[in-house]
């Protein structure tokens, strides 16, 4: 009895899973899976593609660089002088109308805002609204944490303070007749940069949140007077200013500046440009693009060709692949 | 004060010096010098390696001297100091992680020491103090305490035995605890000493403290009331090892000779020295190219930084201005902070994370050797036992087995089979009545042609029943007393078939012995045993003889023999020895031999071991030479063997021969069908034994490591002796002639191509004796040492098999060294069972012991240890291949794993002006490698079977397929490493060419470039996990789970990571980013794309490696059912594959 009992203790346990012996699949990929696998990925990606590419087309964009380097371009003259306020006009016409909502974006180029220290130069609580952080910025805003006279600088840091302030406004031209187009700015940021990430001080007045603090350098209004139409567009909640916060990732990029909801019918605009943002001393450019969008967004011809073209590769090798395994295969198999 | 000092230091000059002296009970030899107590350690074991207060700081230190983990502590320290892109808590955070469960684990297990520890340190003994008895913690033993055990316990330090309850002065013990063998042993108490211990005035002269068990040299000086003192001699047989056990014994009194941390067995549990597997070394030169790859990565970023920064407007534009520290900062500072920066940035390429990993795979895998129920015995009912877990995939890469026959290959289950005396051949029949009858018959046993004189025999019987050291098992404690009625009632009762003798059996340290006693037995002369120096025997006529039994001259390797001197009754003092022929032909009349050899070559030839047996008569004044120089011999201190052996040999001369004896020893189940898979496996197979020649060679034709047309190439004494020539020419000739036979005349050897072809060419088998191979290893004339080597190893590595006969147990060792450290240093793999095994086990990469008859050493020193050689089979085939295939996996994809989340980080460099931009955030960066990514890996390493076992037991040749390290050469690592680079790439700009246009969503809106890192982190979690998916041809619900629950694990964290505001970061970058990207189609599309455009290379690539597969598989149920696992040699003989194919059908 007891020797039982010691051979029991001894000998392993008889499971499933010590003797490495558990119920398993054991996937084959033959022939007859990967083939007409192949052929559903090739149709399915092929058709995904077309879509996408058709979609693609079908979205219209005008595109206008306005830097001002060429002597032709009409805001050449803005380039030269320090002037703080240039306007100049961008004349365009539209032949095929821009149907359903107009995207406007403006594009910088060669402008990084993924630098290392500048995408951490700013202060997140100061922006959450806690005014403790008025008055000492975080370190990471250096050296836009205070002014000259040490005077803290709110909304700190290189991010707030490289803010784009060119601005726009558009013209339909009808013969001598100018209409401004309106534009909507709403709802162009986050919703949750605008809802929960960014918050203004709860102070009555927004302005007294800012005492002792003094505006951005590079900026001409402090932050509460950046829309002082709308109090749900002020301060740090100011749509344009959530939009410049969310850093791009590539240095060529687009960011939304308003939306025009009645499209752009067929006929000649002009753009006046507040021309403030200088870009030519880091060899930039600045642009502006009207665009339509589509459920996959903006125009962007790589996906639907992308697509296409690792459908094709998919259908093409399933054929290869057929001839292979037809000539080797399956005589074999009879 | 001043004297306790001086007392220190003479303690320490006697540490220095060889010997130690120790004052039994603390008497001083003379009462009229003062008596300086010399100081010793006390008797406290410390096996822990941390106290409550140097834990911390031992461990941290003991940890970073790891080279992977210092170097995650610089980086880290890099971190903390150099402003870099990321947090010291994305490298700080794993570090941590690794470095507590590290240390908690090794906490644990010193508590458990500590534990232990103090347990043996409280134990309470009895200490005779002056003549009382006192009650002490054991820790507190000092040496020379005479100390008192009583029976079944356990001796708490090393006692030399002075008085025992038993009559004969001896006590019983087992040393299970130390070495596994389970049998009683005998000690004696010191010759002579009073039997008054109170009184007792000795001191003991003995060896400093050193770790071997079974040696130890003292002598003690008993004084007595100004006599001159008399010296004892104090062997290992005085010597109570603590950790050992009192058996059958009431009482014992001893005095402290080692005690605490200077005890054998204290000394005997410093580590042994640790084995590294080749896997290891391909990891270390993996890291290495890892590591330049780090850091050429860092120095190409550092130099593009600077040359992009030179053109005007990129350094400083007026958006990112610097501080006036940065701008006051030293250029070439600068360059270095940023070189440093940047080897932040990409160093999780090397993941702390892969040791972790690689460390719980070998330990947790390691559990499916013990686990196997396979290697359960039921005999001994043990299953395998795993000593280390370091070289599990080693045993996936053995390239060269060396076996030792005694025990390995053959059971060491002894049976007589026959002897021979004077030349006259005596067979025995297994037939009990038969036996009985002749037996009881005076006449001699199965006369086969003719009988020798009956007085020849009975010499012959009772040298078998004197010359030995076997002892006679005592059944039970209460029958020790009446033992002697009860074999007088069985002399008395003849015809009782079985004695109870025989039953409760003889016990001997080898296996021989009990055969010889026992066959002795059969033909009537039994041996009663051996009670206070006088052995009895039971002749055939039911005489019950008494021999006085003087001295034992013990058997060694070297000698190969042993004697005995005895005294008869008549007055008569005789010699008997027996040992291997050769050692004792030479010590014998030359005229009796030649009867003797023809019988003893032709048992050899038939595999039996044979053993010649001689003996003289002593005459009173040859023993009284002998007497004194073996008591001198043994009293020496120093070189104690040597001067040992050499009264030996004096002794064992002018002997006359009386006859042989041939013991069969039976091979070890299906060791013929082991032998063979493993030689079909490609494994080259060499016996290592100590016997002879013709026993040796029988054995490895029954194993069928030599064929009947395989050619021998004999390089042994006999061969030498031919031409008459000095040896040394000859053996030079002979090993050209072989040369030319083996290497050269072969077909051109290469590589694997051979491995499998080799069956149209001819086999050999080499052999070689111990002789001959110290004449090669160390030859007249330096100069043709190695040529001599590398001409041997030639020709071995051309030979199938290879038989080493006649090897000391440092040959064993000297010749898996020579192979080991040959061209292209292949894997060996030693297997054996018993002490003169030990060397080569420890010697070779891997080292197995089976759990067989001759103790436990073989197995306490082995990597693994198994129960039977059959197990070596599936250890090797099945679980060695496993483990290699799924090590060699986890190794490579690891390293591809990082490649690929390492590299969209560089390439974004180029796109953020070298500003060390991370691409993901810092809790992807931290959990990639410790969450998202290594369950899958780990399970996959645990559980992967790429072929099921069934499939990799019954084709051997499978193991051919991974051997040379084939998955972790540079061929795979280069594939691995592209496909990294490839995927790397395509993750990184089938984003970038998304974000070409960065609004990606229905309503116009942009993403920003932590959803660019978000996507592209995306992606890679799934493809690398779907990469392992696919890899993955062993599917159980473990896997499932792992798989596609990290997959999930991953969506669930970035969901939760994104959806709240974190107070304690101080920038929300990710809040809302996975959610924003997941409402996007344009990001879901692409995620789809990459993830497949990843794989489908991979897809193609299994299915146009398929025609290849499905022929392999095709094949194999053909193949398995024509021979499980014939050898591709056996295929160019039709007729031996089928005969042999039949078999192994039968057998399995």
């Amino acid at each position: 009895m007891v020797k039982e009992e010691q051979e029991l203790a001894n000998r392993p346990d008889n499971t499933a899973f010590t003797q490495q012996r558990l119920p398993a699949w054991q996937p084959m990929l033959s022939a007859g899976i990967v083939i007409p696998g192949f052929v559903l990925i090739g149709l399915a990606f092929i058709g995904i593609g077309v879509a996408l590419f058709v979609t693609s087309r079908s979205i219209q964009v005008l595109e206008f660089d306005y830097t001002g380097v060429e002597q032709n371009s009409p805001c050449f003259n803005c380039t030269g002088q320090k002037v703080s306020t240039c306007v100049c006009n961008l004349d365009f016409s539209v032949d095929s109308p821009i149907t359903g909502t107009v995207f406007f974006y403006y594009g910088l180029s060669n402008f990084f805002q993924n630098f290392r220290k500048y995408s951490v130069s700013k202060d997140d609580s100061q922006l959450y609204g806690d005014t403790d952080y008025f008055k000492s910025p975080s370190v990471t805003c250096s050296p836009y944490d205070y002014d000259s006279n040490k005077q803290p600088i709110v909304p700190c840091g290189s991010i707030a303070n490289s803010m784009f302030n060119d601005t726009f406004k558009l013209f339909n031209i009808n013969g001598t007749k100018a209409d401004l187009v309106p534009f909507d700015g709403k709802g162009i940021a986050w919703w949750t940069d605008y809802n929960i990430k960014y918050k203004n001080p709860s102070i009555e007045l927004l302005k007294n949140a800012f005492n002792n603090t003094v505006k951005p350098i590079f900026w001409f209004k402090p932050a509460y007077e950046l829309d002082t139409s709308d109090p749900d567009n002020n301060g740090f909640i100011n749509q344009d200013f959530l939009v410049w916060m969310r850093r791009a990732a590539l240095p060529n990029f687009r960011k939304l500046y308003r939306r025009i909801n009645k499209g752009l019918p067929r006929g000649n605009y002009s753009l006046e440009i507040a021309y403030n943002y200088p870009v030519l001393s880091f060899n930039g450019r600045k642009k502006v693009v009207f665009s339509n969008v589509s459920w996959m967004g903006g125009r962007n011809e790589f996906l639907g060709l992308a697509y296409l073209v690792i459908g094709s590769m998919c259908v093409f090798m399933s054929i290869v692949m057929l001839i292979v395994y037809a000539k080797f295969k399956f005589p074999e198999e009879d | 004060m001043l004297r306790r000092r001086l007392n220190r230091l003479l303690g320490g000059d006697e540490r220095r010096v060889d010997s130690r002296t120790i004052y039994v009970g603390h008497r001083s030899s003379s009462p009229s010098e003062a008596f300086i107590p010399p100081k010793f350690c006390d008797n406290r074991i410390v096996s822990s390696k941390y106290t409550v207060w140097n834990f911390l700081p031992k461990n941290l230190f003991e940890q970073f001297r790891r080279i992977a983990n210092f170097y995650f502590l610089i980086i880290f320290l890099v971190q903390v100091i150099v402003d870099t892109p990321t947090s010291p808590v994305t490298s700080g955070l794993p570090l941590f992680f690794v470095i507590t469960v590290t240390a908690i684990k090794q906490g644990y297990e010193d508590w458990l020491r500590h534990k232990a520890d103090y347990e043996v340190n409280k134990y309470p003994v009895t200490v005779l103090e002056e003549g009382r008895k006192i009650r002490k913690e054991s820790e507190k033993i000092k040496v020379g305490d005479v100390v008192e055990v009583e029976e079944d316990e356990t001796f708490p330090c090393d006692l030399i035995l002075l008085q025992s309850t038993r009559d004969d002065d001896t006590c019983f013990v087992t040393t299970a605890s130390l070495d596994g063998e389970s049998n009683h042993k005998t000690h004696y108490t010191v010759p002579d000493t009073e039997k008054d211990l109170d009184s007792l005035n000795a001191t003991i002269e003995c060896e400093q403290p050193q770790p071997d068990l079974y040696k130890f040299v003292g002598r003690m000086h008993i004084y007595k009331n100004e006599q001159e003192p008399a010296v004892r001699s104090l062997g290992p047989e005085n010597l109570l090892l603590k950790g050992a056990t009192l058996k059958n014994t009431q009482k014992i009194y001893g005095v402290a000779v080692y005690t605490g941390m200077e005890t054998k067995m204290a000394l005997n549990y410093q580590g042994k020295s640790q084995k590294r597997s080749a896997v290891e070394k391909s990891i270390n030169a993996f890291l290495l190219v890892y590591l330049c790859i780090l850091v050429s990565k860092a120095l190409v970023c550092t130099t593009l930084k600077y040359v992009w920064q030179s053109k005007p407007g990129q350094d400083e534009p007026w958006y990112n201005e610097k501080t006036q520290r940065e701008k006051d900062t030293n250029l070439y500072l600068k360059m270095f902070t940023d070189f440093l920066s940047f080897m932040v940035l990409f160093n999780f390429i090397i993941p702390v994370s892969m040791y972790v990993t690689v460390e719980m795979q070998k330990f947790l895998g390691s559990f499916f050797i013990t686990w196997d129920k396979d290697f359960f015995d039921p005999e001994i009912k043990e299953g395998a036992l795993v000593n280390t877990s370091d070289l599990n995939e080693e045993l996936g890469q053995v390239e060269y087995v060396f076996t030792d026959k005694t025990g390995t290959l053959t059971q060491n289950n002894m049976e007589f089979i026959e002897c021979c005396i004077d030349g006259f051949q005596y067979k025995y029949r297994d037939a009990n009545s038969e036996l009985d009858g002749l037996c009881v018959t005076d006449g001699p046993v199965n006369k086969v042609q003719q009988k020798a004189g009956r007085e020849r025999e009975e010499l012959f019987l009772r040298a078998l029943c004197l010359c030995h050291t076997v002892q006679v098992k005592e059944p039970t404690e209460q029958n020790q007393r009446d033992g002697l009625d009860q074999v007088d009632s069985f002399g008395v009762d003849s015809e009782v078939p079985h004695s109870p003798q025989e039953q409760t059996g003889f016990i001997a340290s080898s296996p021989d012995e009990v055969a010889l006693v026992k066959g002795a037995m059969r033909y009537g002369f039994t041996f009663l045993g051996l009670e206070s120096k006088t052995m009895k025997i039971l002749t055939r006529s039911n005489d019950v003889e008494m021999y006085e039994l003087l001295h034992v001259l013990n058997f060694d390797p070297v000698r190969r023999r042993m004697s005995v001197i005895v005294r008869s009754k008549s007055g008569d003092t005789l010699l008997f020895c027996k040992g291997a022929d050769s050692s004792i032909f030479p010590r014998v009349r030359q005229e009796e031999v030649e009867r003797i050899r023809m019988n003893v070559e032709r048992n050899a030839t038939e595999g039996y071991r044979t053993l010649c047996v001689a003996y003289k008569y002593l005459s009173a004044e040859e023993y009284a030479q002998a007497d004194a120089g073996l008591r001198e011999a043994r009293l020496s201190l120093q070189d104690r063997e040597e001067k040992l052996i050499t009264v030996y040999n004096q002794v064992e001369t002018g002997m006359s021969l009386i006859g042989a004896t041939a013991v069969e020893d039976r091979l070890q189940e299906e060791a013929a069908e082991t032998m063979e898979a493993l030689q079909g496996a490609g494994i080259k197979v060499w016996v290592l034994t100590g016997d002879k020649m013709e026993t040796a060679k029988s054995t490895c034709y029954a194993c069928r490591l030599f064929q009947r047309n395989t050619e021998l190439l004999e390089l042994t004494v006999r061969t030498l002796e031919d031409g008459g020539r000095r040896r040394e020419e000859r053996m030079h000739e002979l090993l050209l002639e072989y040369h030319k036979k083996a290497v050269q005349d072969a077909p051109p050897v290469k590589g694997g191509v051979t491995r499998t072809w080799s069956s149209a060419t001819q086999d050999y088998g080499f052999i070689i004796d111990g002789a001959t191979l110290s004449m090669v290893l160390n030859p007249s004339s330096e100069s043709n040492s190695s040529r001599y080597k590398n001409l041997f190893l030639q020709i071995c590595q051309n030979c199938t098999s290879v038989l080493c006969c006649r090897m000391a147990p440092l040959q064993k060792a000297q010749i898996v060294k020579m192979v080991k450290n040959s061209k292209g240093s292949p894997i060996t793999l030693s297997i054996g069972d018993g002490a003169n095994d030990v060397s080569m086990i420890l010697e070779a990469h891997v080292g197995i012991g089976i759990k067989g008859k001759e103790g436990r050493q073989a197995v306490r020193n082995s990597d693994y240890a198994l129960p039977k050689l059959k197990h070596l089979k599936k250890l090797l085939l099945a679980h060695g291949h496993l483990y290699y295939v799924r090590i060699a996996h986890l190794v490579q994809y690891f390293f591809y794993k990082n490649l690929c989340f390492i590299l969209p980080q560089f390439l974004y460099q180029f796109f953020c002006g070298y500003s060390q931009q991370p691409l993901y955030d810092a809790a992807y960066l931290t959990m990639y490698n410790i969450c998202f990514t290594s369950m899958p890996i780990l399970a996959y390493s645990l559980l992967e079977q790429h072929i099921c076992m069934e499939v990799l037991l019954d084709n051997s040749t499978l193991y051919r397929d991974i051997a040379k390290n084939a998955m972790l050469r540079w061929g795979p690592f280069l594939y691995w490493t592209l496909l990294g680079v490839f995927h790397g790439l395509l993750f990184f700009f089938g984003v970038r060419y998304l974000f070409s246009n960065p609004a990606l969503q229905d309503n116009g809106q942009v993403f920003g470039n932590w959803s660019y890192g978000t996507i592209v982190f995306t992606v890679l979690v799934f493809t690398v996990t779907l990469k392992l998916a696919l890899d993955t041809r062993h599917w159980t619900w473990i896997n499932h789970f792992v798989i596609w629950g990290s997959l999930a694990f991953y969506m669930f964290f970035s969901f939760f990571w994104g959806g709240i505001i974190w107070p304690f970061l101080r920038q929300q970058r990710l809040y809302f980013v996975f959610a924003n990207m997941l409402s996007s189609v344009s990001a879901w599309l692409v995620i789809i794309l990459l993830i497949l455009l990843s794989l489908l290379p991979e897809i193609l690539l299994v299915v146009f490696r398929k025609p290849r597969g499905p022929h392999a598989r095709q094949k194999k149920p053909v193949q398995s059912s024509v021979g499980g696992n014939q050898s591709p040699r056996s295929s160019a003989r039709p007729l031996l594959m089928r005969t042999f194919s039949d078999e192994s059908n039968t057998i399995i």
